[in-house]
């Protein structure tokens, strides 16, 4: 079966985002000052062929941890829909 | 004559400090330096493996993740875990975390700009092979240019680098002092290197290699490389017109 999986990773809150503090620090300049504490992660979807939803859940939690997020310094979540 | 002290440069594609690198070690007449193709996998009997700065694989993804996953690199964490020397710079020193071959990450720089300028670093022991034989009171002046090199750790990991003397540089003023006001990109505790648990494993942002050379106004670099390799493996030998004073 093929599924696909939408993953996002996000910096650890404890960090500091400079990139999402830079975003942050532009929208009063556009006139949005009521938007604060912007933080910036990755969003990526990506295609995997599994026996069933939790063999797929597996597999796509192993190539968060051990490549597409850095623990240390990101977390990650993700959803699984049938492709 | 004794065999030469052979050291291995791996290049990644993307790796763009890899002749610099060779340029800094060949002036010694006993040291063989080869290159290793990040393909290969053979480290073809190398004493000293480096892993070179640059923009390995464009540093999609996060700096040094996807060099992990070379095939080369399953060799050189063997190679590690069985003792072998390994020293990372700036673009290895993130492929080393990456490999969790050194503890922590370099996340972006705290002002988020590419930082390109000679930096001050302080030895931060004096218990390891590329720390030893530097004057611990003497800052080295070390060019940096990184976009990523904010060293981050745990609570927990910092404390152990700081009770193992794993820190090996902190970013200092010329004169030595360490203060937020001398660390270019906000790294905790002031960090520019650490080695791991075991002192086989060497990791920097600052580049010696591009500080090697009188013709470029600034050999600090070669009196750490210099240092690191004879602690390493003793003596090493270059042509009298060419040596600084240690």
């Amino acid at each position: 079966m093929k599924f696909i999986a939408e993953i996002d990773v996000m910096p650890h809150k404890a960090l500091l985002d400079p990139q999402g503090k830079a975003v942050t620090g532009s929208m009063k300049n556009l006139g949005l000052p009521e938007i604060g504490n912007v933080r910036i992660g990755k969003h990526i979807q990506l295609e995997i062929e599994a026996a069933n939803e939790a063999a797929a859940r597996e597999k796509v939690d192993k190539a968060c941890k051990e490549l597409l997020a850095n623990p240390i310094m990101e977390g990650y979540a993700f959803t699984l829909v049938q492709g | 004559m004794s065999a030469p002290i052979r050291i291995g440069v791996v290049v990644f594609p993307g790796s763009n400090c890899d002749q610099d690198m060779v340029d800094a070690l060949s002036v010694y007449s006993n040291v063989e330096v080869t290159k290793l193709w990040h393909k290969d996998q053979d480290l073809q009997g190398s004493q000293l493996v480096i892993l070179p700065g640059g923009f390995s694989y464009g540093d999609y993804l996060r700096s040094g993740a996807i060099a992990r996953f070379s095939p080369i690199m399953s060799e050189v964490i063997s190679y590690a875990n069985a003792g072998g020397y390994l020293f990372g710079v700036c673009n290895g020193f993130q492929i080393l975390c990456e490999s969790l071959l050194l503890p922590g990450a370099l996340l972006h720089n705290s002002s988020h700009s590419f930082i390109c300028q000679n930096v001050h670093v302080l030895p931060g022991n004096h218990s390891t092979a590329i720390t030893r034989s530097l004057n611990p009171q003497q800052a080295l002046k070390i060019p940096i240019a990184h976009g990523e090199g904010r060293y981050t750790t745990d609570t927990d990991s910092l404390k152990r680098l700081q009770d193992n003397e794993q820190i090996i540089f902190r970013y200092c003023s010329d004169e030595g002092i360490l203060g937020d006001d001398f660390n270019p990109n906000g790294s905790m505790d002031h960090i520019a290197g650490v080695c791991n648990a075991q002192k086989n494993v060497f990791g920097m942002m600052p580049h010696p290699e591009r500080a090697a050379d009188s013709l470029l106004g600034n050999t600090d670099g070669k009196i750490l490389i210099k240092g690191f390799l004879q602690e390493l493996f003793g003596e090493v030998m270059e042509p009298a017109d060419q040596s600084v004073s240690m």
